[in-house]
């Protein structure tokens, strides 16, 4: 197994602070550069799936357990939808973003924002959460075996 | 060379085809679904290409630019990807419960399996 | 919030209340989905009268200007099948709470009604928008969830079912988005209105009639034409309940209504569509469809399988008033669009309850039903005449218009084919009915009628197959001036 080496468990520890702050890196810079919430959101499902490699499912569930993963695929929705509605409740059309603040770029960029900030919620639950899926199906194989 | 001139269009018809070929032909479920990857794959080029206009820039207007390309076809198809990644994942998906129920994912064999039954 | 964005919330209702659902614990996800597609019909009713009485209605997403932003543009043929959508899946949510609950399970419940209020927002957001674009967004959110929807079912073959609608659906969602880029090449534009304007000036290029092609192959792939209909009998027969009742009714229909768009609004002033034959295609294909399809369906004991080929030849008789191609025919096959809804609505709805009783509904089961549930055996029989098209309900209306059209044109012959159609139904539903009242019950039986409110929900539809069958005005006219919206184009 994987987590029996030692040199793995130090790497895969030494690399994981990047690798975050790297997505966070990316996700605060999606509104008007290469970046944003997909990317992102799949670099911090990337790294949680580097972990459950080396130290197993249910320590990696420890960390992020699967029903918090459940709960952000629709979170992520609901943030990015909710950013229309309130364009909406500002009294102006659905999805504007011009009017969530005093002149019309800054809206759009807080709208894009928030908007990332959603996609990022749902894109990484969903990676992590197709991944744990899988693996438990795995783990339960191995088990009946 | 008139045929290297339209090479976009050439590559768009070919992965099209052969996507779909792919489809039609292969027994594998999961085969298939790659299939439908490439063919959809397609459309992506046939939608990309004519929105680049060699020479032109990314459209953030510049005084040091006249020309600029078309963004409107790049974020369709970023639309379309994420549409045919919502296919895919929700097809392999039906494979993998496919898998569960009958033990094989090969048509015919599933095929087999119904009508002994 | 002024009623000046019903349009946008229309499908920003359903659209966020999915994941809603999906938060919620399982118990609520049922009300969730009630209560949302109700406010979706009181929506869709609000937008309905205003288009009545204002015109068309456009909206812009985020503000943006129209040829450059989404459009959602609103006239009598789409208010129409908003309605009806919303209101077909108004009742389907009303009914569905007991039988999802027993054919899905308790822990997938809330999933279901997920998947359930996105392909509700799909739907109505294909027909809604004037985004040529936007179309195939919505079609592909309306199919992922319907495969899902279709994949929940009890039997394993439901999976497969499932899997076959998604390589066909993909391909015809494909094919569709194929043409609308190949008319953006030659246009630059993908606002319907716009298209229009646009399109006659290029009509005579061969992009625009490889457009024109993948269209056709893709749109009617996705309202199972008939040779292109082999995903729909396998996926509404091993569907859940509430699927098939809700898929049956609306989904192909929707389907229609992007076929009506796109060749008579958008491609009408092109005249492509009489250019390349297509009305006599479809005529020809529609006739082997109703023969064929219903033929098929005489032999068949599954009776969900069986409404399921009757379904591929209804959609016939509404492609048959398209390839007429009169107004008065269009007419028909736009009523029937909503006749075949309701009626199909109400038999898949009353078979659900059936199903919930007894497992699979499959001929032999059906031995004695008349006595042991006689108000879901009576509501089949009306539904039933229906579709055959007995005077007094619904289908005989539509046949009616479609008839005239085929006069106007005076083709007799096409008049007695639409006749002898209509009596293949009495054969295989005849089958039905002999089942149900003249076999004996098998003796051990302890079946009785289905709970209560699947039997006021269902019996809503049958109520509506006879009163729009004896009160034409409401349908006639409305579908008159959808097929004058459709017309007119832009």
């Amino acid at each position: 197994m994987l987590h029996d080496s030692v040199i793995l468990r130090v790497v895969v520890k030494l690399l994981l602070p990047p690798i975050l702050l790297y997505a966070l890196y990316v996700q605060a810079h999606g509104e008007y550069g290469p970046g944003g919430g997909f990317q992102a959101g799949v670099t911090v499902a990337a790294a949680m799936i580097l972990y459950t490699l080396i130290f197993g499912v249910p320590e990696a569930q420890r960390v992020v357990p699967f029903a918090v993963v459940r709960t952000m695929v629709p979170l992520g929705v609901l943030i990015y939808g909710g950013v229309g509605i309130v364009g909406l409740m500002l009294g102006s059309h659905y999805l504007d973003y011009t009017v969530l603040a005093a002149s019309p770029p800054d809206g759009n960029h807080i709208g894009v924002v928030l908007v990332e900030i959603g996609v990022f919620v749902t894109v990484s639950g969903t990676m992590l959460s197709i991944f744990y899926s899988f693996s438990s199906k795995i783990e339960d194989g191995e088990d009946a075996d | 060379m008139e045929v290297l001139a339209n090479i976009n269009q050439w590559v768009t018809i070919f992965l099209m085809v052969a996507g779909l070929y792919i489809v039609v032909a292969r027994g594998n479920m999961v085969k298939k679904l790659i299939g439908l990857g490439v063919f959809q794959t397609s459309v992506y080029l046939l939608y990309i290409s004519p929105g680049k206009i060699i020479g032109g820039t990314a459209p953030i207007i510049s005084p040091d630019f006249t020309v600029y390309s078309n963004p409107l076809p790049h974020v369709l198809i970023l639309t379309a990807i994420v549409v045919g990644v919502a296919t895919l994942a929700v097809g392999l998906a039906l494979v993998v419960r496919i898998n569960e129920a009958y033990d094989s994912i090969e048509e015919d064999e599933i095929y087999a399996q119904e009508h002994d039954a | 919030m002024s009623s000046l964005h019903l349009p946008a919330l229309l499908v920003v209702v359903p659209l966020l209340s999915a994941p809603l659902c999906a938060l919620l614990p399982g118990r609520l996800s049922w009300f969730v989905a009630v209560v949302v597609s109700l406010a979706t019909l009181a929506i869709t009713w609000a937008v309905h009268d205003r288009v009545l009485a204002e015109g068309v209605i456009s909206y812009m997403i985020g503000n943006w200007p129209s040829p450059l932003g989404i459009e959602y543009r609103i006239d009598e043929a789409n208010a129409f099948v908003l309605l009806l959508v919303a209101g077909v899946g108004a009742v389907v949510a009303l009914w569905g709470r007991e039988s999802v609950a027993a054919e899905v399970g308790r822990r997938q419940e809330r999933w279901y009604w997920t998947m359930y209020l996105l392909a509700l927002a799909g739907l109505l957001g294909v027909t809604i928008t004037g985004d040529a674009f936007n179309v195939f967004v919505f079609l592909e959110i309306s199919s992922l969830a319907s495969y899902v929807l279709i994949g929940f079912g009890r039997d394993r073959r439901a999976l497969t079912a499932a899997y076959q609608y998604l390589i066909m659906g993909t391909i015809g969602a494909t094919f569709f988005v194929i043409g609308v880029g190949l008319l953006y090449t030659m246009t630059g534009t993908l606002n319907m209105a716009d298209l229009a304007a646009r399109l006659p000036l290029v009509e005579e290029t061969r992009p625009v009639h490889a457009a024109f092609a993948f269209l056709v192959v893709g749109i009617s792939l996705k309202l199972a034409l008939f040779p292109l209909h082999l995903w729909l009998p396998n996926a509404y027969a091993y569907a859940p309940s509430v699927t098939t009742a809700f898929l049956s009714a609306t989904a192909t229909k929707v389907a229609v209504y992007m076929f009506l768009r796109f060749f008579l609004s958008i491609f009408g002033g092109a005249e492509l569509f009489e250019l390349l034959a297509l009305p006599d295609i479809l005529l020809v294909l529609s006739l082997a469809a109703i023969f064929a399809a219903s033929t098929v369906a005489i032999f068949q004991s599954d009776v969900k399988r069986m409404l399921a080929y009757s379904s591929v030849a209804q959609i016939g008789y509404i492609t048959l008033g398209i390839g007429i191609g009169t107004r008065l025919a269009l007419t028909g096959g736009i009523v029937h669009l909503f006749n075949h809804a309701v009626m199909k609505g109400a038999l898949f709805l009353l078979l659900g309850g059936i199903a919930y009783r007894i497992g699979n509904v499959t001929l032999d089961r059906l031995a004695g039903l008349g006595r042991r549930m006689p108000v879901t055996t009576a509501g089949i029989v009306i539904a039933g005449l229906s579709l055959v098209g007995t005077p007094g309900t619904v289908g005989f209306v539509s046949k009616w218009y479609l008839a005239q059209g085929a006069l106007e044109r005076g083709w007799w012959w096409l008049v007695a084919l639409i006749v002898v159609g209509s009596l293949l139904p009495v054969v295989y539903l005849g089958r039905v009915i002999e089942a149900a009242y003249f076999r004996p019950a098998p003796a051990d039986s302890a079946l009785h009628e289905a709970t209560p409110q699947m039997l006021v929900t269902a019996w809503i539809l049958v109520v509506a197959c006879v009163w729009f069958g004896l009160d034409t005005s409401l349908t006639v006219d409305v579908a008159s001036r959808a097929a004058e919206a459709l017309w007119r184009g832009q």
